[in-house]
């Protein structure tokens, strides 16, 4: 039968093993730490943070279109270009680089899915901030050729990241200082990412002159990769003035779900 | 190295159990707000658009 002060002592060295701070010790407890770490990242970039800007995504562009609707009501700050044909749209206005312009509407990607559409197509500017990307080189919204712009499809609030849900004729809406551009999907793409010509006026078609009005959306594909690009084209229906109600095209119509 | 930082909380269990708890709130607090965008500048993210 151990006496007292024996199962002190025990004790003791039971305490002063486990105080005992060893390097592998250390080590171990590190790389458990920087595992748990890489997991948090991951969950924040992928879902946390996406959740958090595609809000502010949306109230931004929330803001801007109802800025846009406002200053219409004060009187038009800047004259629409007139068409040439009486019965086209008006031309919208585009903007430079890392300037906001103009707000997409897809019904299909939520109820308050909006994003911004600012000028360029840099990462650092405009697709990481803002949210949709305008290529420069293209045409504008209303105007004959291809209005085509760019998006992330995951992270930085992921704007284009439902491009692969789009059904046929789903309303694509732009809104300019103008008005309500509505485009109606009609077809998706996978190309290489150096397929430039799908941003021709007449898409994949060179020296071809354009008769229609397109709208191209440009992300990446597979998800997660770079290794194609997924596109997807609208054409061009209707036309609402900004001083006319909002067009019934910026709702997913009823019984669509 | 976390013995020692659970050792060195201090009140009964249950207070150090909470002291750990808002540690480690503000350790991903700090994470989320400051540190992850900054490490996300570093990490690639796809290409979205086409060029030649």
């Amino acid at each position: 039968m151990a006496t007292t002060g024996e199962r002190r002592s025990a004790r003791r060295d039971r305490t002063k093993k486990r105080r005992r701070i060893t390097f592998l010790g250390v080590f171990g407890e590190l790389s458990i730490t920087a595992g748990a770490l890489i997991f948090l990242f991951l969950f924040w970039q992928l879902w946390f943070n996406d959740i958090v800007v595609r809000a502010e995504q949306n109230s931004a562009a929330e803001s801007l279109s109802e800025s846009f609707i406002e200053a219409a009501q004060e009187g038009p700050a800047t004259e629409p270009t007139e068409p040439a044909d009486p019965a086209a749209p008006p031309i919208g206005q585009t903007a430079g680089d890392a300037e906001r312009f103009g707000v997409l509407t897809i019904p299909r990607f939520g109820d308050d899915y909006q994003a911004e559409i600012a000028g360029g197509i840099t990462r650092a500017r405009t697709l990481n901030t803002i949210g949709i990307g305008h290529y420069l080189t293209t045409q504008a919204p209303g105007e004959v050729g291809n209005f085509a712009v760019a998006g992330h499809r995951t992270t930085y609030g992921k704007p284009l990241n439902q491009i692969a849900n789009l059904r046929v004729g789903d309303a694509i809406v732009v809104q300019t200082a103008e008005g309500w551009y509505t485009y109606r999907f009609r077809t998706l793409e996978y190309v290489t990412p150096s397929a430039a010509d799908v941003l021709n006026p007449v898409p994949q078609a060179d020296g071809v002159e354009a008769t229609d009005r397109l709208i191209t959306l440009t992300s990446c594909s597979p998800m997660y990769s770079a290794a194609e690009r997924i596109i997807a084209y609208g054409v061009f229906e209707s036309f609402t003035p900004i001083t006319d109600p909002a067009p019934a095209s910026l709702e997913l119509p009823e019984g669509d779900g | 190295m976390y013995g020692a930082l659970w050792r060195a909380l201090p009140g009964p269990v249950w207070v150090r159990l909470l002291l750990v708890l808002v540690l480690v709130a503000a350790v991903v607090f700090a994470l989320f707000t400051w540190v992850f965008p900054l490490v996300q500048e570093l990490v690639p993210v796809p290409d979205v658009t086409v060029e030649e």
